[in-house]
């Protein structure tokens, strides 16, 4: 039996050492990156609505108006090369560009545009709002968005801003797929819905080539690119759930990019010359919401306590060290209009004078929030700091699925959670924050974080519907300040916080772009050197 | 010297009464295998169905609502019945397990809402490396544990014994994912002696991915089959942490259960029978001892076989391994039920098919339950 157990014990050695002579740095022309990539549900850009999807579709296919990644400011043309807007403000006309083919090598035509765009509002997907919202219903949005001869023509229902169009128009929810492949592939009507729910029809720098739920996908270099060829002939993305994990990957040169290290993990490599690290301010903001049916959090200076009992700096300065810094107002930093001020601080005895005008004594309240480190450590420390001022909080958690599905019931008390924003205009977190037509309970505006909090948002409501409207620019941004004051001074929501993106990569690696705070990622500027 | 001839007399007819059964019973088989065969099926009808059944009511009763995974944060209320209507949800809950188990007689298991795929092709994608996992996880710990658990009851109170329970111990009492996150922060971190993470480097993921067929899923297998030896090399340096990680805590229990069964044995009068006869020591252990030990032994290491083929999630997690584990824990989570149901038939019937192994061995083994 011993020649037995030292026979395997040989036998484990011997593989163990040859294996290790095998060892590689990633190939020249690939780029690896490792992340968590579970969310991916649906790569129907018809559909796709979370982080990692959009970062694989952003590269697959393009849309008319795209963002600059390397400045992410102004507009740039994409598969339209030049555009213009009729005197009533309410006619687009977008002239292609000519001569780019799919990966199919089909050509981009204002057809496929004018379908992609009718396509994402018949099948009526939750992402499908971001377009809706201009006035179109599967009924009337042939005749609204049609193409002729090389010219889509677009016609909306009010006289918007035009860069909050545009910015809609760079939603992935707006790719322009190939019509022709996807309707090869369609079954009962379905407008290729179920083939494109798992493959790609686009016309991006990159085709996929394979996808493996839970586990990676691959993308490959469309060499026929109408920027030109991406450096990287691939694009590796390895699905690795364990940071601590990702971080030792990183350290072998086993991946290029680690993108969802701690900020343990992040100071732990600080300083290795073979990694840089980058921060980029991403759109996420966290946020606490009082529920409004819930006696007494619906008085005023109950909520006004209760944003001073947040401990935001000490957070901040703590566990959340470089993953997020404090900030106070529904518009992440990046966004037009967005501002930066903070009124709230930890004030343990202007809340308990607070609370003692309203007469609350011995409150008892429910924090709901989601099985996640962060989220929970917060909680931790806005239990605390309740405790202080004499608030017994029970911290409620569960999955995502199972707290998201109290909190649009409004069965939750206190909900600590984030909100990231959808697409480049800063309607886009308006109009879930401050806008509520209708705070009734019949309504079901399950979507809508006002009414999930039953906020009636009665000040703020006209001043985001009005600037939507608004054209001057400036007079714009200056409503959204307005807006953002108004909801920081009297909503039951207490911003807290801005998500920042610790990108870790290998030294050799430029030109990354996780999308900053308005966009998904870039990787078709990535060089390696 | 009287009591000597007795006990081999006694030994002596119990063979003889063993050897007239086992002919009465070869003449019969060929009779009983029909029966027996509808009984095992019928049986394991059953018990997939209840399995099923069992399943799908927690499913349905949790309170996750698997449409929000479908529909995600943004939806309004009239996209969210529009999906419940497409999925069936708004059906009775008997009616809704009717519906499911019509589709899975005719092999549909539909498809998973994590990733908009049918069940059974991920499963398809899923297993094989839990497979390949759980199965080198055994064999390390049977080749450890029960050599270990053996030497463990010869010498025991001794300290090979006392070493043995110790490695056990740590092994018991030790959480898999720090024993697995110090194991790679050593062997690939520091000393790069093994792959990491994942069951391939990058680049040699790329190759399997372009040039190797995909056979049976099972990276080492294909590899081989496609004569791919650099990737299967590379296939079996990243294996060897997660099994021998995983090999350690079913090694912990095999041995474990070997030296108590051991002791068992070592205490019996065949023993004293066999040493009085002369018998070399090492065949008193190693072959009479060892032989009635494994009847038991066997089922101790199936069971901790299946345990294993379910997948640990742990492991999978810090390895970043596309087990079974994870893909049943990722489903739950998202209160995909058909990936969750699918799962756990497979789960299932794994159980019950070892445990039928099992019983066939158990019969190979032991002539008396033939």
């Amino acid at each position: 039996m011993i020649s037995l157990s030292r026979l395997a014990l040989a036998g484990c050695a011997a593989a163990v050492l040859s294996a290790g002579a095998v060892r590689a740095e990633t190939p020249a022309d690939t780029l690896v990156i490792a992340d968590k990539i579970d969310d991916i549900v649906s790569i129907d850009p018809a559909e796709s609505f979370e982080f990692s999807g959009n970062d694989m579709l952003n590269n697959v296919y393009d849309t008319l108006v795209e963002l600059d990644p390397s400045d992410l400011g102004p507009l740039v043309p994409g598969l339209a090369e030049r555009w213009s807007l009729s005197e009533d403000g309410k006619t687009y006309t977008f002239e292609m560009r000519p001569g780019v083919t799919f990966h199919s090598g089909n050509p981009v035509t204002a057809e496929d545009a004018a379908w992609s765009l009718q396509r994402a509002v018949k099948l009526n997907k939750t992402p499908s709002f971001i377009l809706t919202q201009f006035g179109f219903t599967p009924e009337n949005v042939e005749e609204r968005v049609r193409a002729e001869g090389d010219s889509l023509i677009v016609t909306v229902d009010k006289p918007y801003a035009p860069s909050f169009f545009y910015s809609a128009l760079t939603a992935v929810v707006a790719s322009i797929v190939d019509k022709k492949l996807a309707m090869e592939h369609e079954q009962n009507g379905d407008f290729g819905y179920e083939w494109l729910k798992t493959n790609t029809a686009g016309s991006g720098a990159y085709r996929l080539r394979a996808w493996k739920p839970n586990e990676n996908y691959v993308l490959e270099a469309n060499g026929d690119y109408w920027r030109g060829a991406p450096a990287m002939k691939r694009v590796f993305v390895r699905h690795v759930p364990e940071p601590a994990t990702q971080r030792l990957l990183l350290e072998r040169g086993d991946v290029d990019i680690a993108r969802k290290l701690t900020p343990v993990d992040i100071e732990g490599v600080r300083g290795n010359p073979d990694i840089a690290i980058n921060d980029e301010l991403r759109g996420r903001i966290m946020y606490v919401a009082l529920n409004q049916t819930v006696e007494p959090l619906n008085d005023p200076r109950v909520i006004e306590a209760i944003k001073y009992l947040i401990d935001y700096d000490g957070m901040a300065d703590t566990f959340l060290k470089g993953s997020y810094v404090v900030h106070q107002a529904f518009l992440p930093i990046g966004f037009l209009g967005a501002i930066d001020d903070k009124p709230y601080r930890l004030d343990v005895a202007k809340a308990k004078a607070l609370l003692q005008q309203a007469s609350v004594e011995d409150l008892t309240i429910r924090i709901f929030v989601r099985n996640d480190q962060d989220r929970l450590e917060m909680a931790q420390s806005f239990q605390n700091t309740l405790a202080q001022a004499g608030i017994d909080a029970e911290i409620r958690t569960g999955t995502g699925k199972e707290i998201l599905g109290e909190y649009r019931s409004r069965n939750h008390d206190i909900y600590l959670g984030a909100w990231g924003p959808d697409y480049s205009d800063p309607h886009t977190n308006a109009d879930t924050f401050a806008k509520n037509p209708d705070n009734s309970l019949e309504a079901q505006l399950t979507g809508v974080l006002a009414w999930r909090n039953a906020y009636p948002a009665s000040e703020e409501t006209p001043i985001t519907l009005a600037a939507v409207l608004e054209r001057d620019t400036g007079k714009r941004k200056a409503m959204y300040e307005e807006v953002q004051r108004i909801h920081q001074r009297q909503s039951p929501f207490a911003p807290m916080f801005q998500r920042i993106e610790q990108v870790a990569s290998r030294s050799n690696v430029e030109g990354f772009n996780a999308g900053g705070s308005i966009h998904s990622a870039f990787y078709w500027l990535v060089t390696k050197n | 010297m009287t009591g000597l001839r007795q006990i081999r007399g006694d030994v002596a007819r119990g063979l003889a009464a063993r050897g007239t059964a086992r002919l009465a019973a070869g003449g019969r088989r060929s009779l009983q295998l029909l029966p027996v065969l509808a009984k095992i099926l019928f049986s394991l009808a059953i018990t997939v169905l209840g399995l099923l059944l069992i399943t799908f009511v927690i499913g349905r009763v949790v309170p996750i609502d698997p449409v929000l995974s479908i529909v995600g944060e943004r939806a309004s209320q009239a996209q969210i019945e529009q999906v419940r209507e497409q999925l069936g949800l708004n059906r009775p809950l008997m009616t809704q397990f009717a519906y499911y188990v019509r589709d899975v007689v005719q092999g549909d298991f539909g498809k998973s809402l994590m990733t908009a795929r049918p069940v059974i092709d991920d499963i398809a994608r899923f297993f094989p490396a839990t497979l390949e996992l759980a199965t080198l996880a055994t064999l390390v710990g049977v080749l450890f544990g029960v050599p270990g658990g053996v030497l463990a009851a010869v010498h025991q109170g001794r300290w090979p014994d006392q070493s043995i329970r110790i490695l056990g111990l740590f092994g018991y009492s030790m959480p898999v994912f720090w024993l697995g996150l110090m194991g790679l922060l050593i062997f690939y971190g520091e000393l790069g002696w093994t792959g990491g993470p994942g069951r391939l480097d990058a680049s040699n993921e790329l190759m399997y991915e372009y040039d190797v067929p995909s056979v049976t899923g099972a990276v080492l297998i294909d590899s081989a089959l496609a004569g791919a030896w650099g990737i299967f090399r590379d296939a079996v340096s990243h294996t060897v942490l997660p099994s021998l990680v995983l090999g350690y805590f079913s090694m912990a229990y095999i041995s474990r259960m070997t030296r108590s069964l051991m002791l068992e044995q070592l205490g019996q009068e065949y023993i004293a029978t066999a040493r009085v006869k002369g018998a070399a020591e090492w065949r008193v252990v190693w072959v009479h001892a060892l032989g009635n030990a494994m009847v038991p032994l066997i089922t101790v290491i199936v069971l901790s076989y299946a345990s294993l083929l379910e997948g640990s999630v742990l492991t999978e997690t810090v390895f970043a391994w596309p087990g079974l584990g994870l893909y049943i824990t990722n489903a739950l989570f998202s209160a995909d039920m058909n990936a969750v149901l699918g799962g756990t038939v497979v789960v299932g019937l794994v159980f019950i098919s070892l445990n039928l192994l099992s019983d066939l061995l158990y019969r190979a083994v032991d002539p008396r339950a033939r």
